[in-house]
């Protein structure tokens, strides 16, 4: 079985966020990326049925900065092929232009199976999921904690709201949004992931050119700007218990 | 019981041996009496499947793969009493307890816990996750303002390693705002790194994580080699334990003092300097990386009995018998999986003997501690009125 992993490193909100001159993008002066979480549990799902099935994984991702420790932590993980995806990432790329030229080279792959995460903090324009299935013409399932597969089948629990679960069966090709893999993503050892930048290389592709017809455009993008319907407590934690406690005897809650 | 991805192998165990002689006095392994002290002693070798001395058993025997498959090695707080006592100085912290967690690490098998911790040392160069870009953020408004030498770019004789509680938890940054106070008051001319410093990395090391310790060591060692200064200090005992005693391997060789020996060269100085009274019976909780690892008793006493008023009381454990607070060797990353173990704190034994020893302050001098300790004591009704505080909290209390 063929696994494709597209993954993406998104803002690390440990820093603070802040707007770029333009004020429709963030500022990537300041910015530290990370694994988009979701996208890490898609990792691990791939690696979780390899294990238990047999299953050769590719994940894959576009070239920015910190994509290679992403890449080799992934191979240290159990990943077997690791692609990055050159083009003009400089200016920013929205999910509708990425999902497009990603379609035209995931077809190549012939990929039976397809693990993304179900989202990102940074979709601005719908997660990219259905709109890579679209393109690719595949059925798609999102918010899945569970996959497997046997021969051409796979059984996927889907999460719904309100702690419901669903159990559905497709047939592979098929792309999966996924929520949670079976077990939290695992740790491997730094001495691991150094060997694998001594082992294996990190293949380089070019994107297609890019085109986000369908996409919103950004008019403005601001911080949440407080109104008159809220309170600011201090930010002393004494006083904005005090406050809250005031606050909730006001209320009639206490 | 955990399984791990380790076969049952009796090769495992032959090739474990193996590793174990790289280690210093290595060969000592082979001299055990199996007289059990190491095990006794543990703090937590009561509740683990193999507790050190069955662990070199299983390893004459060719099962240690039985060892591995066993979770409770992660009860281990590096703590160093083993070592202590073991009549054949085998070195069983540094090889054995240390090496099995090294395997146990790379077969994946980690508590989650701990992987969090992990983590985010070797992303954010903490264990806890804070971002780098704060790591001086502690020293806003104190005066004179605290030399950032990324920042200030002016030579210094003393590099400040300041570490990662005392710069990012809340409770700790109490203590190095002492810390830079005395400094200030004895005119040192001293820096920091701010946010170019990471955590040195020891705790995980010896957490079973050598791979991440040597990254952040070539880290640390890369800022170093940036700026001129004399020696460096610290006030974390597992940051000294790591420059004095690991670093040099790895070719980042410096002078460097944890701040108890520091100011106890500077003691007459330091004296006539400390003038208000601090009526207090106190106890002192030898850390184990200061004491009974690296043999620094003496210090600290001579700090606490400089400062007028402080009457000194050795609780029933000290010196080299000193009791684990309990975050060491990755304990401190691990108190969900520990407590679900054992159902007990070594924190909450050492606030029991503190209050039998009639202190009304327990002094530390471990960045751990004051945390650790000030929950331990809401968690025990008889503490009543005992306060924690670091030596140089008290010092510059004294210091008025």
């Amino acid at each position: 079985m063929n696994i494709i992993v597209p993954v993406k490193l998104v803002p690390d909100l440990v820093e603070e966020l802040s707007i770029d001159a333009s004020g429709t993008a963030l500022d990537t002066a300041w910015l530290r990326m990370i694994i988009n979480e979701f996208d890490d549990h898609a990792i691990e799902q791939a690696i979780l049925l390899k294990e238990k099935t047999g299953a050769h994984v590719t994940v894959i991702s576009t070239n920015v900065e910190g994509v290679d420790d992403l890449l080799f932590t992934a191979a240290a993980k159990g990943a077997d092929r690791l692609i990055k995806l050159n083009g003009d990432l400089e200016s920013g790329i929205n999910n509708h232009a990425l999902a497009r030229a990603m379609a035209i080279l995931l077809r190549d792959l012939k990929p039976d199976l397809i693990l993304t995460g179900v989202q990102a903090h940074n979709d601005l324009d719908g997660t990219i999921g259905p709109q890579l299935a679209e393109f690719l013409g595949m059925p798609f399932i999102g918010y899945v904690s569970g996959v497997n597969v046997s021969g051409e089948t796979v059984v996927v629990r889907k999460e719904y709201p309100g702690g419901l679960i669903g159990e559905m069966q497709a047939s592979i090709p098929i792309l999966l949004g996924i929520q949670a893999a079976e077990h939290p993503p695992r740790y491997v050892a730094i001495s691991k992931v150094r060997q694998m930048m001594k082992t294996i290389s990190i293949e380089e592709l070019d994107l297609p050119t890019l085109d986000s017809t369908g996409a919103p455009v950004v008019n403005r993008m601001f911080q949440p700007e407080a109104t008159g319907r809220a309170t600011m407590l201090p930010e002393n934690a004494d006083d904005a218990a005090h406050q809250l406690v005031t606050i909730f005897k006001e209320l009639g809650v206490l | 019981m955990v399984t791990t991805a380790i076969s049952h192998d009796p090769s495992f165990s032959e090739a474990f041996f193996a590793s174990l002689y790289k280690v210093e006095n290595g060969e000592r392994f082979r001299t055990c009496l199996q007289c059990g002290s190491c095990s006794g002693v543990c703090p937590f070798g009561y509740l683990m499947d193999y507790p050190p001395g069955r662990m070199i058993a299983g390893l004459r025997a060719d099962e240690f793969d039985l060892v591995m498959e066993s979770d409770t090695v992660w009860m281990c707080v590096s703590c160093y009493a083993c070592a202590q006592i073991c009549p054949s100085k085998i070195p069983i912290t540094a090889g054995l307890m240390t090496r099995t967690k090294e395997e146990l690490l790379l077969a994946g098998n980690v508590p989650s816990e701990l992987q969090s911790a992990l983590e985010n040392s070797q992303r954010y160069g903490n264990p806890m996750g804070e971002s780098p870009r704060k790591r001086a953020d502690w020293t806003m408004g104190i005066q004179p303002q605290i030399t950032i030498l990324g920042r200030d770019r002016r030579p210094v004789d003393v590099l400040w390693f300041v570490g990662d509680y005392p710069s990012y938890h809340p409770r700790v940054q109490l203590v190095a705002k002492s810390l830079a106070k005395v400094l200030n008051k004895l005119g040192v001319n001293f820096g920091i790194l701010g946010p170019e410093e990471n955590t040195d990395g020891d705790t995980q090391r010896l957490a079973g994580e050598r791979g991440l310790f040597e990254m952040l060591a070539e880290k640390n060692g890369k800022i170093f080699s940036k700026y001129p200064f004399e020696t460096i200090i610290t006030s974390d005992p597992h940051a000294y334990n790591a420059l004095k005693n690991e670093y040099p391997a790895l070719g980042i060789s410096y002078p460097v003092q944890h701040y108890t020996q520091f100011l106890a060269e500077r003691i007459d100085q330091l004296k006539p300097l400390l003038k208000q009274e601090v009526s207090a019976v106190v106890t002192y909780h030898d850390p184990c990386y200061l004491g009974r690892v690296n043999g620094i008793f003496d210090e600290p006493r001579i700090l606490l009995e400089s400062i007028p008023g402080v009457k000194l009381m050795e609780m029933s454990h000290n010196h080299t018998s000193s009791l684990c607070c309990g975050g060491g060797g990755g304990g401190m990353w691990l108190d969900g999986f520990q407590w679900e173990k054992a159902h007990a704190r070594l924190s909450e034994w050492r606030v029991h003997e503190a209050v039998d020893s009639g202190a009304n302050i327990l002094a530390v001098a471990c960045p751990y501690e004051p945390p650790r300790f000030e929950d331990a004591i809401k968690m025990t009704q008889q503490a009543g009125q005992l306060v924690v505080k670091d030596i140089v909290e008290l010092l510059a209390e004294a210091l008025g």
